[in-house]
C-alpha cells in the first residue's frame, strides 16, 4: 500500500503495522519498545506521553474534543500507575472556528484538569486556513508522578484474573451511531471520563494490579491481544461475563459491529492477582459509572498470544485483534 | 447485564436450548450429511458461535457464495475504482465494499489518493448526499442479493420520480436460486459433480423476507434436496440444522420454514413488485470463483437506461475479464469444494488486513470468518 488508508488509524492491526514499519524502523529505543500507554522516565519516577485528538461532532453525548484531549492523555499516564501532574495543550483550529465554541471547549478542559488534578504548563495555538484541518484538533502531553510502581503488560502469568471496570462500548457506539449517515437515535452516552482517581481510590485500597490499560481504539479486543502477545500468555474469557448494555448490543447488532472492537474513552482492563479481585471490583464499583465492574477472564497458557472467548453451551473460538476499518455490514 | 424489557439477543441464544437442539441433533442424527449454507450471514453466526464444536460429526457445513461482497468479480471492483477516478464523480457503495482489492486497488485506497468516495447506511441516504452536491454526478455502486435489492429499487423510484439529474447507477446486485442451480447442476472437468457435495440447503431467512420461501419450491422437488429457510441467531441454525435431520430421517425432501416469525411463502409482494418495476435479469452475471452464471443478475429496465452507470461510461470501463490470483482457492470455496483452511495462503499472506481473496475481504467471508473465530478450533 503506497498511501495511508483509514485503516492505518484504527488501533488494530494495520495502526501496528505503519508503527512497526515506518516509526520503530527509524526511531525505536528502549522507551518505545515496550509499547505502554505512557514511557517511564527517570528512572521510573515518572510517565510521559502524548496523544491528538480529532472527532466528529466536536460534542457528543458524555463529552466533548476538550475533555477527550485530557482524559486521553491523563488515563494514558495513570495506566502506569502516574499521578497526571502537567499537561502540554496544543490547538489546530481552522479558519472560521467559533471563538465562543473555543471557549466552551477549553472550560471543558478546565473542570476535566480538576478531575484529574493536573495543570496546562505550556501550550501553543496554530490557525489555518478553511478546509486544512476539520474545524480542530488537540494535541496533548502529559507528565505523571509515578505511584503504582511495576505495572506493564509484559507482567501477566498463568493464573492472574482479568477485569473491566464498566460495561464496553459506549463511546464507539455512540459516536458511531451519530455519525453522518447512519443517524441511529440513542439515549447511549460516552463514557469519556477520566481514570485516575478509580486507580488513586485502588491504590489506597492496597491493591497492586499487574497491568491495566484503558480500551481505547481497538477497543477490548486489542487490549487483551497486545497483553497476550506481550506476556506470551493465553487470555480466556467467558463471554457471557463482558458487560455490554442494551444500547450498545443493539447497535452492534443493527451495523453488525462486536462490542469487544468499540473504542472506549473512560473504561480500563485490569491484570489482577486473583486474591485482589473482589476488592478491587469492590473499589471500582464505588464509582457509578462502574456499577457494572465484574471479572471476565483468566490467564492460561492453552493458545499462547491468543485470546479466546467461550459461549455458554461449550464452544470456544479466537478473539482477534480488530481489523480494517470500521464499517457497517450490507446486509 | 441484566436486562428486564429488551430480551431479543437471549431468548435466540439461550444455552439451555443451545444445549438441548445439540442434544436432540446427536441422538437423531445417523446418517453423515453435508449441509451447505447458502449465505455467508449464517457461515458467520456458525463459526461465531462455535456451532461445528456442538454438533455430531455427521454434519458437516459446505460454505457456501453468499456474500454480496465475496463473489463480486474484480472487473467490476475496478469498474467502482475507475469511477470513482472520474471527474467530479461521488461514487457512493455499501459499507465493506470499499475494502475490497480489485486490480488498481480498492475503493479506500482510491479514496486516500484524493477520490470522493462513500459509504451509505441505506442507500436512501444517497438522496441527501445528491441534493447537497448537484454540481457532482453520484454513482449508486448498488451490491447486495435479494435483500438489499428493494433498497435500490427505493432509490431509484425516488431520482425518477424526483426527476434528479445528478444520480446514476452500477447495479450489481445478484440472486439466490440462480446460483443454487448453478451449484447443483454445473460440472466441471476437473471436479466429476457438485453435487455430491451438498444434500441440503440451508436458506437466508432475511432474502425470503423479500421474496417468500417461494423461491426455493423446485429444489426439493427437481433435485430432491431439503430446504430450510432458517434465521440467523444460533437458535435459529441449531433447528434449521434438526429439521434437515428429520427429514433425511424420513427419507423426505420439503421445502420448510423454520423463520416463521417473519417469512411468510409469497414474501413481501410490495418490495418485489418495486424490483420487477425498475429491474430485469441480466442473461448472465460473472460471479467471482463461479463464472458467467445465467439469469443471476440484474440490471436496470431499458427504459431506466439513463440512469445505468455501466452504460454511460462504457467508453472507460474494461470489459477483458481478470484471472483470480493463482495462489487464491476463494473459487472452490464459494463453490463448496474446499475449506478456508485448505488454501496455501490462508493466514498467511491473506488475511483480513491484506487480502488476496474476496472470501477474506468481507466479514461475512468463509475465510475472514475461520480467521477471525479461528477455524483451528474447528
Amino acid at each position: 500500500m503506497k498511501n495511508i488508508t483509514l485503516a492505518h488509524g484504527n488501533g488494530g492491526e494495520e495502526n501496528n503495522e505503519l508503527i512497526e514499519g515506518i516509526f520503530y524502523k527509524h526511531l525505536k529505543n528502549d522507551y518505545l519498545k515496550k509499547s505502554e500507554d505512557a514511557s517511564l522516565i527517570e528512572g521510573g519516577r515518572l510517565a510521559f506521553t502524548t496523544d491528538s485528538f480529532t472527532i466528529s461532532p466536536l460534542f457528543f453525548s458524555g463529552g466533548d474534543i476538550g475533555k477527550l484531549s485530557i482524559c486521553g492523555t491523563c488515563n494514558d499516564l495513570a495506566m502506569m500507575g502516574a499521578a497526571p501532574k502537567y499537561v502540554t495543550l496544543a490547538m489546530m483550529i481552522e479558519e472560521g472556528f467559533e471563538i465562543k465554541t473555543l471557549d466552551k471547549i477549553v472550560r471543558s478542559i478546565k473542570k476535566e484538569l480538576e478531575v484529574c488534578g493536573a495543570v496546562v504548563v505550556a501550550g501553543d495555538t496554530k490557525v489555518v486556513p478553511r478546509g486544512s484541518v476539520d474545524k480542530l484538533f488537540i494535541n496533548t502531553s502529559g507528565i505523571g508522578v509515578v505511584e503504582l510502581e511495576g505495572i506493564s503488560a509484559s507482567n501477566l502469568s498463568v493464573g492472574d484474573a482479568i477485569v473491566v471496570s464498566r460495561d464496553i462500548g459506549t463511546h464507539g457506539a455512540a459516536i458511531y451511531a451519530n455519525r453522518e449517515g447512519i443517524d441511529i437515535q440513542s439515549t447511549l452516552k460516552s463514557d469519556c471520563a477520566s481514570l485516575w482517581p478509580m486507580v488513586k481510590a485502588l491504590k489506597d485500597a492496597g491493591i497492586k494490579p499487574k497491568e491495566m490499560r484503558d480500551a481505547t481504539r481497538g477497543g477490548l479486543a486489542a487490549v487483551l491481544n497486545e497483553w497476550a502477545k506481550a506476556s506470551d500468555v493465553c487470555i480466556e474469557v467467558d463471554e457471557e461475563s463482558i458487560p455490554i448494555c442494551d444500547e450498545v448490543k443493539g447497535i452492534c447488532e443493527l451495523l453488525g459491529f462486536e462490542p469487544t472492537a468499540l473504542a472506549n474513552e473512560g473504561t480500563f482492563v485490569l491484570a489482577l492477582e486473583p486474591k485482589d479481585v473482589d476488592k478491587a471490583v469492590e473499589v471500582l464499583k464505588s464509582f457509578p459509572q462502574n456499577e457494572h465492574c465484574t471479572y471476565i477472564g483468566k490467564v492460561t497458557d492453552e493458545y499462547k498470544k491468543k485470546v479466546t472467548l467461550s459461549s455458554q453451551w461449550g464452544s470456544k473460538r479466537f478473539l482477534d485483534m480488530p481489523t480494517g476499518e470500521l464499517l457497517p455490514r450490507i446486509c | 447485564m441484566p436486562s428486564q424489557e429488551l430480551d431479543l439477543f437471549k431468548v435466540f441464544r439461550n444455552p439451555e436450548h443451545m444445549k438441548a437442539l445439540a442434544k436432540l441433533i446427536s441422538l437423531e442424527s445417523k446418517t453423515k450429511i453435508r449441509v451447505m449454507e447458502v449465505c455467508g450471514g449464517h457461515t458467520h453466526t456458525i463459526m461465531k458461535y462455535g456451532i461445528p464444536q456442538i454438533l455430531p460429526d455427521t454434519v458437516e457445513f459446505v460454505h457456501g457464495p453468499g456474500c454480496p461482497v465475496c463473489i463480486m468479480p474484480k472487473e467490476r471492483i475496478d469498474h467502482a475504482f475507475i469511477l470513482s477516478q472520474q471527474a467530479d464523480v461521488i461514487l457512493v457503495t455499501l459499507g465493506d465494499m470499499i475494502k475490497v482489492p480489485g486490480s488498481h486497488g480498492s475503493l479506500a485506497e482510491a479514496r486516500s489518493k484524493g477520490a470522493d468516495v462513500r459509504f451509505v447506511y441505506s442507500p436512501l441516504d444517497v438522496l441527501k448526499i445528491a441534493k447537497e452536491n448537484l454540481d457532482k454526478k453520484i454513482i449508486f455502486f448498488a451490491i447486495g442479493f435479494e435483500t438489499t435489492t428493494p433498497m435500490t429499487a427505493a432509490l431509484v423510484d425516488q431520482i425518477v420520480k424526483l426527476k434528479l439529474k445528478n444520480v446514476l447507477f452500477h447495479i450489481n446486485h445478484v440472486t439466490v436460486p440462480e446460483v443454487m442451480t448453478e451449484l447443483l447442476e454445473s460440472r466441471d472437468e476437473h471436479i466429476d459433480s457438485y453435487n455430491n457435495r451438498i444434500d441440503a440447503f440451508i436458506g437466508p431467512s432475511h432474502v425470503s423476507v423479500i421474496t417468500g420461501s417461494k423461491i426455493y419450491e423446485k429444489f426439493p422437488k427437481e433435485y430432491k434436496r431439503p430446504v430450510v429457510v432458517t434465521g440467523f441467531e444460533p437458535i435459529d441454525v441449531m433447528e434449521g440444522i434438526l429439521m434437515i435431520v428429520r427429514q433425511v430421517n424420513e427419507g423426505r425432501a420439503d421445502l420448510e420454514n423454520q423463520y416463521k416469525r417473519s417469512v411468510s411463502f409469497e414474501g413481501n409482494i410490495v418490495a418485489q413488485d418495486l424490483i420487477n418495476k425498475y429491474f430485469d435479469q441480466k442473461d448472465l452475471f460473472k460471479w467471482r470463483g463461479l463464472g458467467n452464471i445465467p439469469k443471476s443478475g440484474l440490471k436496470l429496465r431499458d427504459e431506466f437506461a439513463y440512469l445505468d452507470a455501466e452504460k454511460i461510461y462504457d467508453d472507460v470501463l474494461p470489459k477483458e475479464e481478470i484471472e483470480d490470483h493463482k495462489l487464491c482457492i476463494c473459487g472452490d470455496i464459494l463453490r463448496g469444494m474446499a475449506k478456508p483452511t485448505e488454501c496455501q495462503v490462508f493466514g498467511t499472506a491473506c488475511k483480513p488486513s491484506k487480502p488476496i481473496g474476496s472470501c477474506m475481504v468481507s466479514s461475512e467471508g468463509a475465510c475472514a470468518a475461520y480467521y477471525k473465530y479461528g477455524g483451528v478450533l474447528r
